[in-house]
């Protein structure tokens, strides 16, 4: 009789537990952040908040004004000696890719600094030109005041965090914005051939 | 001195989380991965155990029937450690307090307190396959750490990660070494706890 009442009880906590278990990967598919963020993004678009950011020229450019566009948005801080220059190297690769529809303003590529008091729109244009940018339909820029940063890192899930020797590491990928402003999508930083041909799917529909 | 006896298990558990909790050491175990997995979680699992002495025997006496060999207890603190064990909740536990709270919560009292009740209620070979998957998991999640090229949590570095890997690799060979040891030279009780 114990052994039967044990079994019960074994097997409720045993699914009990199972399922916090599977909840918490939503539905085994999903154990980093990096992963489960991903898959939220695409069942559950984020609005993106129209934060207001200094651009590179100097001009300031609302994220609201930048609706009714495909946006590809980086995160980085020009400081960056490694992950970043990668991300720039792929950027810069998106706009050969995506020349027609950045031409035609129906795409647009962000770069947003998290590194705000460093990064002055001169060391955001260095940036683009050590990055080789083409020029054409590529804007970095940092967030202007307040807690813009801090919205635009809670809406986008990034996460930075100190290196220990005076720099950061932070979640770097690429983030799709659909023309209403909601974060559809969310690539690896080496994908962007991927996300490109997203952008060129969803164009055509 | 059964009554003092109990109120030491609770003070002692009690004075442990306080001391865990308190926000400079809380801060300081949580700022490395290592820290906080090979201190922090282990020790709130401790002050689990110790709060487990303070238990009124009535109460223990009352689930008894409900857990044979300590089984029941045994697979709560198994799930429960295992949630502990993704690294999107770590991540969560470090940015979001509402599971910061639930993880001090959940590692004593359905980590901690239930393996103390479970584990001298636990047959011999009931502890050697749970003695056995814990080495596993060990050796998993070490190597684990250590292969991985990308960082598991956002809220930590990828040194910190691979740090953790060799310190678990580390303690699992000891960990195997002591057991080993024990088995060859020591003493095993193998008569469990009479159950009626």
């Amino acid at each position: 009789m114990a052994l039967l009442r044990t079994l019960c009880a074994s097997a409720v906590l045993a699914l009990a537990g199972g399922a916090a278990f599977y909840a918490g990967t939503d539905g085994l598919r999903a154990y980093t952040t990096e992963s489960a963020r991903r898959i939220a993004v695409r069942e559950h678009p984020v609005a993106i908040p129209a934060v207001a950011l200094e651009t590179d020229s100097g001009a300031r450019l609302d994220l609201g004004a930048l609706r009714g566009r495909w946006l590809l948005v980086d995160f980085i801080y020009t400081r960056c000696p490694s992950y970043c220059r990668a991300l720039g190297a792929e950027l810069a690769q998106l706009q050969d890719r995506l020349a027609g529809p950045l031409a035609r303003r129906e795409v647009a590529l962000l770069s947003i600094s998290f590194d705000a008091a460093h990064d002055s729109p001169a060391e955001l244009a260095a940036y683009l030109r050590r990055a080789r940018s083409r020029g054409a339909g590529w804007v970095a820029a940092r967030p202007l005041g307040g807690d813009g940063l801090d919205r635009l890192e809670h809406a986008f899930g990034i996460t930075v965090i100190s290196d220990g020797a005076g720099g950061y590491v932070h979640n770097a990928a690429l983030h799709l914005v659909d023309p209403r402003g909601r974060l559809v999508s969310i690539f690896d930083a080496g994908d962007g051939q991927r996300a490109a041909q997203t952008v060129l799917a969803r164009l055509e529909r | 001195m059964i009554i003092r006896g109990q109120w030491h298990g609770a003070l002692a558990g009690a004075g442990l989380l306080a001391v865990l909790l308190a926000p400079p050491v809380r801060h300081a175990l949580e700022a490395s991965m290592t820290a906080q997995m090979l201190v922090q979680i282990p020790l709130l699992a401790v002050a689990g155990v110790l709060l487990s002495r303070s238990l009124p025997g009535r109460l223990i006496a009352a689930i008894e029937p409900w857990n044979r060999h300590g089984l029941s207890t045994l697979v709560l603190a198994m799930f429960a450690s295992a949630f502990w064990m993704l690294p999107r909740a770590l991540d969560a536990a470090a940015t979001e307090t509402l599971v910061a709270a639930a993880k001090y919560a959940s590692l004593p009292l359905l980590v901690g307190l239930p393996l103390a009740i479970a584990w001298p209620r636990m047959g011999f070979i009931v502890k050697g396959v749970f003695l056995l998957e814990c080495l596993a998991t060990l050796f998993r999640l070490g190597w684990l750490y250590l292969a991985s090229p990308e960082r598991l949590c956002n809220s930590y570095l990828l040194d910190d990660q691979q740090l953790l890997g060799r310190c678990l690799l580390v303690l699992g060979t000891a960990l195997t070494l002591a057991i080993a040891g024990r088995l060859l030279w020591g003493r095993f009780d193998v008569t469990s706890a009479p159950c009626n």
